[in-house]
């Protein structure tokens, strides 16, 4: 159990920490970038290599097509979000998997994946 | 690789087609046509790798790529499944505590049958394989069963696959209901795909062979198991057919079923079966 006067100041600390999260959002996209890398290359979440040669990674399979120049490939980063969601919308028979629908992935890190993605 | 992959991806459209046809074609309960299936599987995998020899298929992904094959022929020079091989072929002779061998429960004192293996047993009603007959020979003589994913089972297997090495796979669906409902089960849960990767066996070996997985490159699904049991050097020891469909389900995140139960035994009858005529050739090295 949470005393109230925890309770308080408990709120009062969640407060501080909201007004410092206002500036950092700017440099969001570039830690995106970062962290979208760690996650398509960490095997136990995008394992993005198994099929797929990356920039900056090692042993790539060649299932997938070589993620590069993505940004004028698809310029609407809402279409990789659903390419990275559930490919089998737009092909039934892709051997990629649907990380956003089989929750191999959340949502927020489908878009920091995304981020790394723009920088290819 | 985009074009090879359009391509890839095309042919297994078709196939897949080509299975839809046969099976509208004749509708009912003997609409499953085992040697049409055959035909198409082979067709595919021989149109879509033109240069590889069909008795080549068997040797997996060292069928697919030359540089490997290179590495793979310096290797059997000193073939790392020897070792298992002698420790099969004394298994294999060793009475068991009533005096009675395995050679008692096999056609032909169990030397050169492997191509037969699995076949539909119409007493039992079900398939067996030839790890499951093993077992089955040592219930029958009071001994306990092996461990189907272990050393033993791996080196038995080897064993008896060496003296059949070079004939034909030759696995029989006999006209019996049971017989094809089991194979139809089996080619369903090959084509099917789970886990939550979404993959199905087909994904990999028959959308991809000789594609590259990471660092690995994936064996074309005609011949698969000729070369059973394998030696991979990823394992440091021999791998026994149940040892390879476990790994493969568990390896893409999807449930794995008990060794040699009725969907892998019906699988390995399906598998095998679309391999007919390729040659047996195990026991087979990996990397
Ligand atoms: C098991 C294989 C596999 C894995 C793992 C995989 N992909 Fe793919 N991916 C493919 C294939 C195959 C295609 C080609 C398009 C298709 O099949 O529909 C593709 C297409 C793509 C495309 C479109 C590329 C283009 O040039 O049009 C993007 C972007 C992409 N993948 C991103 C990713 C990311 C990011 C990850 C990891 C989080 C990932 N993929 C994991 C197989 C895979
Ligand atoms: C996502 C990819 C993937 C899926 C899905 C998959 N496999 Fe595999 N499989 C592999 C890899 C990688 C290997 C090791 C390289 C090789 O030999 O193909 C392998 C090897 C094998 C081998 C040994 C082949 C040889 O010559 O060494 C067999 C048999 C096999 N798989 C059967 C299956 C079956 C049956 C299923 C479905 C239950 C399945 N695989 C699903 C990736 C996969």
């Amino acid at each position: 159990m949470i005393a109230p006067s925890c309770q308080k100041s408990a709120i009062a600390a969640s407060l501080v920490l909201l007004l410092l999260a206002g500036p950092t959002t700017i440099a969001r996209a570039q830690s995106g970038a970062a962290e979208g890398q760690r996650l398509a290359f960490d095997r136990g979440k995008g394992n993005c290599l198994t099929c797929h040669e990356i920039k900056g990674g090692d042993l790539a399979g060649t299932i997938g097509p070589a993620l590069k120049d993505i940004k004028s490939k698809y310029p609407d980063r809402n279409e990789l979000v659903a390419i990275l969601n559930d490919e089998t919308k737009r092909n039934p028979q892709t051997m990629m998997p649907p990380f956003g629908r089989n929750r191999i992935l959340t949502e927020q890190e489908i878009n920091a994946i995304v981020d790394f993605l723009e920088t290819l | 690789m985009r074009a090879r992959f359009a391509i890839s991806l095309a042919s297994a459209v078709l196939l897949l087609g080509a299975f839809a046809v046969i099976v509208r074609a004749a509708p009912g309960a003997d609409a499953v046509d085992p040697a049409a299936d055959a035909k198409a599987f082979r067709d595919y995998f021989v149109k879509r790798f033109p240069n590889v020899k069909l008795e080549d298929f068997v040797n997996g992904p060292y069928s697919m790529n030359e540089d490997m094959r290179r590495q793979w022929q310096e290797k059997e020079e000193f073939p790392p499944y020897e070792f298992a091989l002698e420790a099969g072929k004394e298994m294999f002779s060793k009475p068991f505590k009533n005096g009675k061998t395995y050679a008692d429960c096999f056609e032909n004192g169990g030397i050169g049958i492997r191509q037969n293996y699995p076949y539909f047993d119409a007493k039992e009603g079900e398939v067996i394989t030839l790890e499951l007959a093993l077992n089955r020979c040592r219930e029958a003589n009071g001994e306990a069963p092996l461990s189907y994913v272990k050393d033993d089972m791996a080196s038995l297997t080897a064993y008896m696959a060496f003296t059949s090495r070079g004939k034909p796979f030759d696995i029989k669906i006999p006209n019996d209901p049971r017989a094809l409902a089991a194979y139809e089960n089996g080619k369903r849960y090959f084509y099917t795909r789970r886990g939550q990767l979404n993959f199905s066996c087909a994904s990999c070996h028959v959308q991809s062979p000789g594609e590259r997985l990471r660092a690995e490159t994936l064996a074309p699904a005609l011949g698969i198991l000729n070369a059973m049991p394998i030696y991979r050097s990823e394992w440091a020891g021999m791998g026994t057919i149940s040892r390879r469909f476990v790994t493969c389900n568990s390896q893409t995140r999807a449930v794995p079923e008990e060794p040699q139960s009725e969907d892998y035994r019906d699988l390995e009858y399906f598998l095998s079966y679309v391999s007919n005529g390729l040659p047996v050739a195990g026991p087979g090295a990996r990397p």
